[in-house]
């Protein structure tokens, strides 16, 4: 067949660089429904789940059992089930219901409803939907910080700036895992020198990344992982039970806690058990709930790949995202994983959480050039920075992030370069050489950065385990070393730990640590003139973009 | 009514495997499994300079190249290349309990004369693992296998044979694609599907001459 120049173009184009398949429900490759999806039912005999959609109790798996036992209101289910799904899904979308009477429906239904009532709902019914039922007023944002070279010098001048960029969460991981103590104390550190108050995180293998919690060197985590098929928690030698351990480890400790979970990974692990993936995680969220976490991390997060590839993928994410909300869960609606080479597609995906707002609209904004990012990439990088600022304009719509100006950035990058200088050396760490925090100073990522003698962290950070050092010597290290202010805010980071305020859901600090949640700042939108607006001195703040045409100029 | 939707849901699936057949889409059952009831099952070593390597359950039976299309004859040799050149002594154990990497690694570990394992699936993700790290830790950990070349197996090898001599052992430099997933996480996904389905319940791992 002689080709057509225009079929030659288009095939150029990135988004047929990207993978698609066909619906396969018998391997989980269904977004929003799989014919083997369970009906919707429950039955209550005296006070107990006895048949949770169309299983009965004899027959439960463990994630059926926990979700009956632990999640299900029986006092509220009956009245709740009996409610057709499509009235629900109007309920949800109409201003005139407050989001109290709807949490208060959806403690009564089950899993195969919940994936039911989202299916009714269109994007745009869904964004209505996140906009009312999103826990905390104010939407938020999370950064990733990394780099390639799992430099903590660098660490520190990306957190500092992220945090004066807007962020209100940052999330760190490792390319070689033994470099996690370093990565936290960096992040700690360079965090409270961009902005007081924002919570970081270092994901990490669990024990680690406990360990790391309790030492005060972090202030929250997000990677506890559960499942929507018993077979894949079981592969992880994990049940919904332990994770319910793990989760109260972390309270008990004073460290904010979500889990993670999302579309794909059932399939991905090869163990969907022909379900959709809509119906598996609503599984997921329930579980959640169950184990008593505050929140979650989900919308496919990083099987994001698997699933945009299949039909109403992207609107089975946001869906996903809604269902945690209508669980009163805190929702951080991932957009952290690169999953096309589509410009407009990476962006469209992104706008279903941006305009609606979530409590945080990444789980992860690239806060570093996308090679930088040791999660394998994420949907924006920080190459995206003035894009999103100017989107935000736009549309006057608050998606956490702030315009910010060189010399402030460069100011905040030295001093926490300087302030992470000062720490190792008092604690007797390895060498961060004053060309090393130049560099890094006005780096972009870590190929404009110099290499450390990787060997020798590592037998550093080793030592810092196993000497027991904890945030504490951080701020001492900090306040010895002439780094007041920041020691100050350390210190301030690890009170909070001892008042656990901020374990309420979707909980964040501001910069005089005072806690906005859903609980003291509840969404309250119904309709037009109510809810969040962006307007006064964040509006101005979102306003003013650096390149604007001035008149005087001509 | 229960009744009638049972048999719709029975008809549905017969509906769907026959138009799955047509488009020629593969359908592994129980009985095309490896038979592995005659195979030696894998035990614990005792040569302290052992490095032991534990591959995926499809390895070379169901699944012969890597996501990036590497023979994994070449990867095992490159492998085995690796730890030779540092002076210890590879074994290749196929592990047939799990497909997860990390776990997959711990149990080479932990079978490792040395206390010193490598874990390689059929797709090519790889991990250096000890046997007394929590399984999803690891000593290095290679999640992004469409980046894996032969040369970077080599190092593999030599880097597993460094740890068991006590060295301190710079870590193979970390490779990063931002652009790894939209170009191959369904392929992955196929991957592990074929390979998962090769578990063996009865037997956790094998000797296995690669």
């Amino acid at each position: 067949m002689k080709r057509s120049k225009r079929f030659e173009t288009l095939a150029e184009r990135p988004v047929n660089k990207d993978g698609f398949i066909e619906e396969w429900p018998e391997m989980g490759f269904a977004a929003m429904h799989s014919p083997y999806d369970p009906k919707p039912s429950i039955k209550i005999q005296n006070g107990k789940v006895m048949e949770l959609d169309g299983v009965p109790r004899e027959k439960f798996d463990f994630i059926d059992q926990f979700i009956a036992d632990y999640v299900i209101r029986p006092d509220r289910a009956e009245k709740s089930m009996a409610m057709d799904s499509l009235e629900i899904a109007r309920k949800i979308v109409d201003i005139n219901v407050p989001r109290k009477e709807i949490l208060k429906i959806c403690s009564g239904i089950t899993p195969a409803k919940l994936a039911e009532i989202i299916c009714h709902m269109n994007v745009v019914e869904l964004m209505m939907a996140m906009q009312k039922m999103r826990a905390r007023k104010m939407p938020g944002n999370q950064a990733h910080v990394t780099n390639l070279k799992d430099d903590p010098v660098q660490l520190a001048a990306d957190a500092a700036e992220c945090a004066l960029r807007g962020f209100s969460e940052e999330e760190t991981t490792m390319g070689v895992a033994r470099y996690a103590p370093f990565s936290a104390m960096a992040l700690l550190i360079g965090s409270q020198v961009g902005r007081r108050g924002v919570l970081t995180q270092c994901s990490a293998e669990e024990a680690t990344e406990l360990e790391l919690g309790i030492r005060g060197l972090t202030t929250y985590a997000e990677t506890l992982s559960v499942y929507g098929t018993e077979q894949v928690f079981v592969d992880g030698d994990d049940t919904p039970y332990s994770k319910s351990f793990l989760n109260a480890a972390y309270a008990s400790r004073g460290l904010k806690v979500r889990f993670t979970s999302g579309a794909g990974s059932e399939v991905l692990m090869g163990q969907a058990e022909k379900k959709s993936m809509l119906y598996l995680e609503c599984r997921c969220l329930f579980v959640t709930k169950g184990a008593g976490a505050q929140g979650t991390q989900n919308g496919s997060v990083s099987c994001i790949g698997i699933a945009a590839s299949v039909p109403a993928g992207l609107r089975e994410v946001l869906g996903e995202n809604v269902a945690a909300t209508l669980l009163g869960l805190e929702c951080c609606s991932s957009n952290d994983q690169s999953f096309s080479h589509s410009p407009m597609r990476r962006t469209a995906r992104t706008m279903l959480q941006f305009f609606p707002g979530t409590d945080y609209i990444f789980s992860g904004y690239a806060g570093e050039d996308n090679y930088d990012n040791l999660f394998a990439g994420s949907n924006f990088d920080a190459n995206d920075f003035d894009d999103y600022n100017i989107m935000q304009r736009d549309m006057q719509v608050d998606g956490g992030l702030r315009p910010v100006r060189e010399e402030e950035v460069i100011a905040v990058r030295r001093k926490a370069a300087k302030a992470v200088q000062v720490v190792f050396k008092r604690l007797g760490l390895s060498e961060v050489t004053d060309e090393q925090v130049e560099a890094v100073v006005y780096a972009h990522g870590s190929k404009d950065t110099l290499s450390r003698d990787v060997a020798g962290d590592l037998v550093a950070a080793e030592d810092m385990m196993k000497r027991g050092i904890t945030g504490i010597d951080v701020v001492r290290a900090l306040a010895e070393g002439g780094f007041e202010d920041v020691a100050d805010s350390v210190l301030n980071m690890l009170k909070q730990r001892v008042v656990g305020d901020y374990l309420q859901t979707s909980a964040i600090l501001d910069e005089n640590f005072k806690v906005l949640s859903g609980v003291n700042t509840p969404n309250d939108y119904m309709g037009p003139g109510t809810g969040y607006r962006v307007e006064g001195k964040r509006w101005d703040e979102i306003k003013a973009v650096d390149n604007l045409i001035r008149p005087e100029d001509f | 009514m229960k009744y009638n939707e049972e048999v719709i849901e029975e008809v549905v699936a017969q509906v769907i495997k026959e138009v799955m057949k047509q488009r020629g889409v593969e359908q592994t059952t129980q009985s095309k499994k490896e038979d592995y009831s005659d195979a030696k099952v894998a035990t614990k070593g005792t040569d302290p300079k052992e490095v032991v390597i534990g591959v995926g359950p499809g390895f070379q039976t169901k699944i012969h190249r890597t996501i990036n299309g590497l023979d994994l004859q070449q990867v095992i040799d490159e492998v085995k290349a690796g730890i030779e050149e540092e002076g210890m002594h590879p074994r290749v154990v196929k592990i047939l309990k799990t497909s997860d990497v990390c776990f997959m690694g711990l149990e080479a570990a932990k079978l490792s004369g040395s206390g010193i394992g490598i874990g390689i699936q059929s797709k090519g993700t790889t991990v250096i693992h000890q046997k007394d790290l929590y399984p999803l830790s690891n000593l290095e950990l290679f999640p992004q296998a469409p980046l894996m070349t032969l040369e970077t197996y080599r190092k593999v090898g030599k880097n597993s044979a460094k740890y068991v001599k006590g060295e301190r052992v710079t870590p193979i430099t970390v490779e990063n694609d931002p652009m790894t997933r939209p170009k191959y996480q369904v392929k992955a996904a196929l991957m592990h599907i074929k390979e998962t389905e090769c578990l063996d319940e009865k037997i956790p791992y094998i000797e296995w001459n690669a």
